[in-house]
């Protein structure tokens, strides 16, 4: 009975996403016969079938890559109802995002159900790591200094690349602004300020400075101070409570010192240092009768990176980077209180990472790579009996392109080494293995629209430093964490130049994975301690689909569309556990997506978005225990324009949730309500 | 449009029912011992501690009553249900996370009063008055890593007074008018406690502490004027065991090597389980033992006979029959899923099972 039930929501999931589906297929006609009539001026037509042209030639990344690339950049990124790298990655297909909530609620992003750990995130090229449990909080990187996101699955479709790149089952890239210098201009400046809802207090500047024809500068800073105090509800139908979120404050500083080369023999150069403080409460769990907290953490992350890339030669190219990074967390639990005083927990981390790649061209359609990594991490803590380990992870990758006019095809074999020591206990020791990826973009047609690409990928995890060495729990029987992962898909793009609908693009793809030997943390018969065991098995079964139109309404507006949709049949295939066999896994929904709309007119541009989240489960069994509701999101900003010769003044205001809608991401973690923004940037 | 659409998909709010498990068992309908309530402790922050009940009466398993009867307490029973107590008309519920004790009529479990008590772990009756353990008295104190145990008017249900015993005390038990409460430490692992506090109920004031071993948690009272106090050990070199304290000396006296994390004692038996953790080998080792209390001697005899125990991974509760002698036994499964219950009659035999909430823990007969 109640199984029929949730199959007819889940239909009504699917059939209002096929509505969407729909609306966006359907609608060109029906515009197109709306504005016929009113489109007439020669002259308009002209300068729209120019600019047709010249969209109609170029094909972008996201058709041609051999993995399935998601790309949030340049006008779409600025649009978008945004604070943090966060909040844009949830327009991402096959994206869940794992929100505590608020602006200091840890957000970390989940790609294809395969684990948050599954995904790395690149800064500038070079991978932000988290030694101590492998997670990047995104909530943290701020979009002020972010000209471009990708999402790659899988990895990178380009093959000169450090061997880390070919190291994840999934990976995120983030791009910092470049600097761009119009003719004539020797300097670039950026300031803004944001407010708004939680006490948001967040002033950002930017200044590119251009040293030499080859040399510029780049210092990015910004500050962020919120209460993070946000009204939730829950409710059952018959208790009804509405309280305030507390304990949500946060302060945050952020400056960046950047120096990129551009040479005249090809070659370039960049150059980072990134330092960031923060100090936040840690609102925990709505729970009955406990709605505050008292816990508090610090981080200080401090970091020096820098790449260099040439082309030695016509047939051989390099890239090679250096990083050294310091992370600093406290933790502060005043609720637990030993012989030694308040729960006051430090972690030190340290990275060192050395990476050189180098590319040979055998023929004009040939390439190999061979890129090698070596990293270094240590972990220190004020904890009783903490092993204080090291590890020594040596990568290589041995990587191989044949690129023909209609087909290209990448294979790459990375051998991982990994070498963990403890000062205290017995360390994980050595692992070594052997990955490989294979990936396949083929043009089945003498036309460019239509390609159909693949992949196979097969990665694993290593168990982090909290899994083998938190406390005094040694754990070095915790084997790596592998996935298989399987692609195929199609993409397509067509230009139109008499049609209101300027470009209609679509990539689509079906996907297999499997994960084994997940790492699973489960609480012990003391509250105080974990165990973390290679206890899970999960099939995921998934299809994605991003369609993109670009429509022309009028010689004066333009419409971009964009929508995502995500289906995932994730399911526990862990042996012996009949209760939740072939049942779908905690917090990943059957239905996902989100919808995109931005218009500009002169001076204005409107942009909206909605975000919606099927219903999931917050535990193994599929029971109504554990039944978290959907939610779904709409969010609008009007953004306004001055600009002179020199000068540009952008005005926005945002409407985030615009319906109000109280929901929970993870639960108890309630997320806000309706809550504003306001943005003010000058540019120069 | 597309969002009419949606919003129709999201439900309307209503509590989560009971669910009703029928002919479980035969039903005896003039049963003395009419029932028994079974709190499930829930996975931390996931506010899921419940209370289940099998009804002897009707032969009935009934899971989720808390929430059917009282709809209208905010997010429910609450976080990490960690004891559960009968005295007089009144059911006690400590929910650890939650820090309350939730007091509930025993025959219809309607809420009568909450009673906060932060970090609150166990409870014990005595002459009209409760007693309540919990891991700290004062929160955020950095010089006062000493719990306490509150005492409790189980007529006005108000705290009556407090008194600080050791670091994290758990179970307690009264004998000849003397609190006896095992002390953990659990918050300093470097140094755990190794005592049990003898508090004198007359004029409640902590007299003596009882050197036993590191870690202590169960503390459990025969009808010879003994207390079988289990150790946790340290997870490491140091293993569980079992202490036995005269409280006409207020010393040990005797000490099984054998791994004990929980124990239950009737009449002349005690009826014990362990589940023990190693960090070094990173293993789990789940035992049974049988002792008898009056002449303090291990037994060969097993509750379980019927190779059942092969399917119980994770025993987290035990609980035996007053007047039967039926053996209830919970599997906590892995924490995260539905929990099990089995009933063994006195041969070892499983009766019957059920499916109940998770982390199934502790139980409380209820009597006609």
């Amino acid at each position: 009975m109640r199984r029929n039930k949730k199959a007819l929501t889940g239909l009504c999931h699917l059939s209002a996403f096929l509505t969407l589906l729909g609306s966006c297929l359907f609608m060109p006609v029906f515009l197109y016969a709306q504005t016929d009539t009113t489109a007439t001026r020669l002259a308009d037509s002209i300068n729209r079938l120019k600019e047709v042209q010249i969209k109609s030639q170029k094909l972008n990344r996201r058709q041609t890559s051999s993995t399935p690339l998601q790309i949030l950049s340049g006008a779409d990124l600025e649009r978008l109802n945004s604070l943090s790298v966060a909040d844009a990655v949830r327009f991402f297909s096959g994206v869940q995002l794992k929100d505590y909530g608020g602006i200091g609620g840890l957000k970390t992003i989940n790609v294809r159900s395969l684990g948050t750990n599954h995904t790395a995130v690149f800064y500038d090229g070079v991978q932000l790591g988290n030694a101590q449990n492998g997670q990047v909080d995104l909530g943290k990187y701020s979009l002020d200094n972010i000209e471009e996101i990708e999402l790659y699955n899988g990895q990178k479709s380009t093959i000169l690349q450090s061997a880390r790149g070919f190291s994840a089952a999934s990976s995120l890239y983030l791009k910092a602004k470049q600097p761009v210098f119009e003719k004539g201009r020797n300097n670039n400046l950026r300031a803004g300020v944001k407010t708004g809802s939680f006490g948001l207090v967040n002033p950002s500047v930017l200044w590119q400075s251009k040293l030499s024809n080859s040399l510029s500068s780049t210092v990015s800073a910004a500050y962020t101070q919120a209460t993070g105090k946000y009204k939730f509800r829950y409710t059952n139908g018959v208790y009804d409570t509405t309280a305030i979120r507390s304990n949500g404050d946060v302060e945050r500083m952020r400056l960046e010192l950047g120096l990129n080369g551009n040479f005249a023999d090809s070659s370039s150069f960049s150059a980072k240092v990134y330092i960031y403080n923060d100090e936040m409460g840690l609102p925990g769990a709505i729970i009955s009768n406990k709605f505050d907290y008292l816990q508090r953490t610090w981080n200080r992350n401090v970091f020096v990176q820098s790449a260099y890339q040439k082309m030695v030669s016509k047939r051989y190219s390099i890239l090679a980077a250096a990083k050294f990074a310091y992370d600093y967390n406290r933790y502060l639990n005043p609720e637990n209180v030993s012989l030694n005083g308040i729960l006051d927990n430090r972690f030190h981390q340290k990275e060192l990472y050395l990476s050189l790649a180098n590319q040979y061209q055998i023929n004009p359609f040939w390439d190999v790579v061979l890129s090698t990594d070596y990293q270094y991490n240590t972990l220190d803590a004020n904890l009783f009996s903490f092993a204080y380990p090291d590890r020594q992870n040596v990568l290589a990758a041995l990587a191989t392109r044949l690129n023909f006019n209609s087909f290209d095809i990448q294979a790459n074999l990375l051998g991982t080494y990994v070498y963990d020591r403890v000062k205290d206990g017995t360390p994980a020791g050595t692992k070594q293995k052997l990955t490989p990826t294979v990936m396949l973009s083929w043009q089945p047609f003498s036309g460019k629209e239509f390609r159909i690409r693949s992949f196979y990928k097969h990665i694993f995890r290593m168990p982090t430093f909290n899994d083998l060495y938190y406390t005094d729990f040694r754990r070095n029987y915790i084997r790596p964490e592998n996935t298989v992962q399987y692609d195929l898909g199609v993409t397509y793009i067509k230009a139109f130049d008499k049609l209101v609908l300027k470009q209609f693009s679509v990539q689509a793809d079906v996907y297999y994975n499997k994960v084994k030997d997940k790492i699973v943390s489960v609480p012990a018969n003391n509250p105080q301690r974990w165990s973390i065991e290679n206890i899970g098995e999960v099939e995921i079964r998934g299809l994605d689909v991003n369609i993109q139109n670009i429509w022309q309404i009028n010689p004066e507006v333009e419409l971009t569309t964009g929508i995502n949709y995500t289906y995932q049949d994730a399911v526990d295939v862990t042996p012996n556990e009949t209760s939740t066999y072939k049942r779908q896994i905690p917090y990943i929904p059957v239905h996902s997506g989100s919808f995109l709309a931005g218009a500009g007119w002169r001076a204005l541009a409107l942009n909206y978005s909605f975000i919606y989240t099927g219903q999931r489960y917050n535990q193994k069994a599929n029971i109504l225990a554990n039944y978290v509701e959907p939610w779904y999101t709409h969010d609008l900003a009007l953004h306004y324009q001055v600009r002179s010769a020199m000068h540009k003044i952008k005005i926005t205001a945002e409407v985030n949730n615009l319906l109000n809608q109280y929901y929970d991401v993870i639960a108890n973690f309630p997320m806000p309500g309706r809550s504003y923004r306001f943005t003010l940037t000058y540019t120069y | 449009m597309f969002s009419v659409t949606f919003i129709s998909c999201r439900k309307e709010a209503q509590p989560i029912p009971e669910e009703v498990v029928d002919t479980l068992f035969p039903a005896e309908p003039n049963a003395v011992v009419k029932g028994l309530y079974l709190v499930n402790e829930g996975n931390m922050d996931m506010n899921k501690a419940s209370l289940d009940y099998v009804d002897f009466t009707k032969g009935q398993y009934r899971r989720n009553v808390y929430n059917q009867a009282n709809p209208e307490v905010t997010k429910g029973l609450g976080d990490v249900g960690n004891d559960i107590g009968v005295y007089g008309s009144k059911l006690y519920v400590i929910v650890n996370n939650s820090n309350k004790v939730e007091v509930l009529n025993v025959n219809t479990g309607k809420r009568i009063q909450q009673i906060d008590i932060t970090n609150c772990r166990y409870i014990t009756f005595s002459n009209g008055k409760a007693y309540v353990s919990a891991y700290l008295g004062t929160i955020g104190d950095p010089n006062s890593p000493n719990g306490i145990v509150a005492q409790i008017d189980t007529g006005t249900l108000k705290e009556i007074k407090r008194i600080d015993v050791g670091r994290q005390p758990e179970e307690m038990a009264v004998v000849d008018n003397k609190l006896y409460v095992a002390n953990s430490g659990g918050y300093t692992p470097s140094n755990y406690e190794h005592t049990v506090s003898v508090i004198d109920l007359a004029t409640f004031t902590e007299t003596k502490r009882i050197d036993v071993g590191i870690n202590l948690h169960r503390l459990k009272a025969d009808k010879y004027g003994d207390l079988y106090v289990t150790s946790r050990g340290d997870y490491g070199d140091i293993p569980s065991k079992l202490f036995v304290i005269s409280t006409q000396t207020d010393r040990v006296k005797k000490t099984f090597d054998i791994a004990a994390g929980n124990l239950v004692i009737s009449d002349d038996l005690a009826y014990i389980y362990s589940d023990e953790f190693n960090v070094i080998t990173g293993q789990s080792t789940v035992s049974y033992a049988m002792l008898n209390v009056k002449d303090e001697t291990l037994l060969t005899r097993k509750f379980i006979t019927d190779g059942t125990d092969k399917l119980i991974k994770k025993p987290y509760g035990i609980a035996i029959h007053p007047i039967t002698k039926d053996v209830f036994v919970t599997d906590a499964t892995d924490y995260i899923t539905p929990g099990v219950l089995y009933c063994f009659d006195t041969s070892g035999k499983k009766k019957w099972s059920v499916q109940t909430g998770d982390i199934p823990a502790q139980f409380a007969f209820i009597y006609k």
